[in-house]
């Protein structure tokens, strides 16, 4: 069974071809490193996934169903969730209220209905704890570390079972110990049949955890294969374009 | 030895002294209590029944509005609008009234008017992109155009069959409390609530604070929107009617200026231009301020030409003492 299969996803603004014909697959519980140079087409492809955008051609099959997302809520309906580069926090609100954005809880007395904050708090002390990381739930996001910012984030994708995790960038802005602590999260997440795709600039960091490394130039899909079978060496040729394809 | 666990279960730990009195709205209240009580003792007049009954009544349409104001502005928004749906409001209401339709059904006329102007206001900044100063700027002068155009810019002041109906919603008290008070209350108490325990205020204020995070977790942003410019217009029209019932008469210049002052209000009152902050209580208080502060020049017989420079000051103080305050934490 495949999670997620990408067949021929394109891309266009006017006359600018973000992405051509973008082929790829996921296994469940598979880390996918995905590389490219800046504008090589990394966050358009996470943008079509995520339900940001629609591709201009081409379709995308969950557990080898074809889906159409017409917005976010789309996609996270279909078990996707993303980790954004600047995260997507909220600084004026809370853990809690940053980790149930547009997810918020009601609960109802009558005609009323009410924003049920006791479980907002108790469910995301929870999902902390299980990402090991120190953050209280009321604390506002403005007043925490990087790191704490980073658990806020990837709580937030716990929070609805799911299926894909795409982080983008998780790693360039936090401390070494922090990164290994990310690092780690990752695993677990794999570990529980996640399949995540791990998009990062940092080349240490995608194979220490990618079981498959997929590398985007130009809009154009120019290696995809076993992390094992590949180099940083070899990654980088295919960034840069010193080698053509793998 | 403490573990995660204990971290993440610990809250921090603030009295509720300390939390209090890391509100804006709590400075300024104990601003406008201390001019009320030096004004008590200055002033002979001000502690009278007739004052404080004036006092209560004036700020009540100023707050109104800035209630408003302060969603449109904690979502990261401003409208300058306000001020020609309060006149559009007042005319709509008291040209229907004056042809003989019930005051509900022309109440329900003029609402009806300043809502589009709201409706305009936030499918233009919503759906077309375009900021939100130039779009309400342009329906600041749009609407009070139009209101000139219903009226052939005429005083109206004979309001039909319901005229003492308008006099006694705008004009009356109950309990010695004027009518406009018991509005405000009402939607401050209302608003209190919506702002904090639903869905449309968390998202009020998510909006305002990373307007993309919001848009990414699928919060529909721009209707969201939409409801915040129709709900600030509605404000503006309801004080629109009250305004007419009140004054007994209404011309084309009624609520001229009235948009800075309302913003006046709710930056004092703690709104953050920046988006993200802002309460209901604090509009109220910073209203309140504002009109202790006109209230007590004219008792102090000092000229009214000094009331902008006084309201000027307590804007920067305000937004200064707000610097302060983050730049601590």
């Amino acid at each position: 069974m495949t999670r997620l299969k990408l067949e021929g996803i394109s891309k266009h603004y006017g006359a600018i071809q973000a992405l051509s014909a973008v082929s790829l697959s996921i296994a469940p519980g598979e880390v996918l490193g995905l590389m490219g140079d800046n504008g090589a087409g990394k966050s358009t492809l996470v943008k079509i996934i995520a339900g940001n955008f629609s591709p201009s051609s081409g379709e995308i099959r969950i557990d080898d169903r074809p889906v159409a997302f017409h917005s976010p809520r789309d996609a996270q309906r279909e078990g996707i969730e993303v980790v954004y580069q600047d995260l997507a926090l909220c600084d004026n609100l809370s853990a809690a209220s940053n980790v149930f954005l547009g997810r918020e809880p009601v609960r109802r007395v009558g005609p009323v209905a009410y924003v049920d904050y006791a479980e907002m708090n108790r469910v995301s002390a929870r999902l902390f704890s299980r990402l090991k990381s120190e953050t209280r739930p009321r604390d506002l996001v403005r007043r925490m570390s990087g790191g704490q910012r980073q658990a806020v984030a990837i709580a937030r994708t716990l929070l609805s079972e799911p299926k894909i995790v795409m982080m983008d960038e998780p790693t360039a802005a936090i401390s070494v110990r922090q990164v290994a602590e990310v690092l780690d999260v990752i695993r677990r997440l794999r570990d529980h049949g996640i399949s995540v795709i791990l998009i990062s600039h940092r080349m240490p960091d995608v194979f220490a955890v990618s079981d498959r490394i997929a590398v985007l130039r130009r809009g154009e899909l120019v290696a995809n294969k076993k992390a094992a079978n590949s180099s940083p060496e070899e990654v980088t040729g295919l960034i840069t374009g010193a080698i053509q394809a793998a | 030895m403490t573990t995660v666990d204990d971290v993440i279960s610990t809250s921090e730990h603030k009295n509720w002294f300390s939390r209090i009195t890391s509100l804006q709205s709590f400075w300024v209240f104990m601003a406008a209590i201390v001019a009320c009580l030096a004004l008590t003792f200055l002033t002979d007049s001000f502690a009278s029944e007739r004052n404080l009954f004036n006092v209560a009544r004036n700020f009540a349409f100023v707050a109104i509005i800035a209630i408003g104001m302060t969603a449109v502005i904690a979502s990261g928004g401003i409208d300058l609008s306000v001020g020609s749906s309060v006149v559009l409001s007042a005319m709509v209401i008291s040209i229907t009234m004056a042809a003989g339709s019930p005051f509900w059904l022309a109440a329900a006329l003029a609402l009806g008017a300043s809502l589009l102007v709201g409706l305009l206001n936030g499918l233009l900044v919503a759906y077309a992109g375009m900021p939100a100063f130039v779009v309400t700027l342009g329906t600041l002068s749009a609407a009070r155009s139009l209101a000139m155009v219903l009226s052939d810019n005429k005083m109206i002041w004979e309001f039909g069959p319901d005229h003492n109906v308008l006099l006694w919603v705008g004009g009356g008290s109950t309990l010695g409390v004027p009518h406009p008070l018991f509005v405000l209350t009402a939607l401050a108490v209302l608003m209190s609530c919506i702002f904090r325990w639903t869905r449309w205020g968390q998202h009020l204020f998510a909006i305002g604070g990373n307007e993309n995070a919001a848009l990414l977790t699928g919060i529909p942003v721009r209707r969201m929107k939409v409801s915040i410019y129709m709900f600030s217009a509605f404000t503006a029209g309801l004080a629109g009617i009250l305004m007419a019932g009140w004054l007994g008469s209404v011309t084309t210049n009624l609520g001229q200026g009235m948009e800075l002052t309302v913003i006046a209000a709710a930056v004092i009152g703690g709104a953050n231009l920046a988006g993200g902050e802002g309460s209901a209580l604090g509009a109220v208080v910073g209203a309140l301020l504002i009109e202790v502060i006109r209230n007590s020049l004219i008792l102090l017989g000092i000229s009214t030409f000094w009331q902008g420079m006084f309201i000027g000051t307590f804007i920067v103080v305000a937004v200064a003492f707000d610097r302060v305050r983050h730049f601590r934490s």
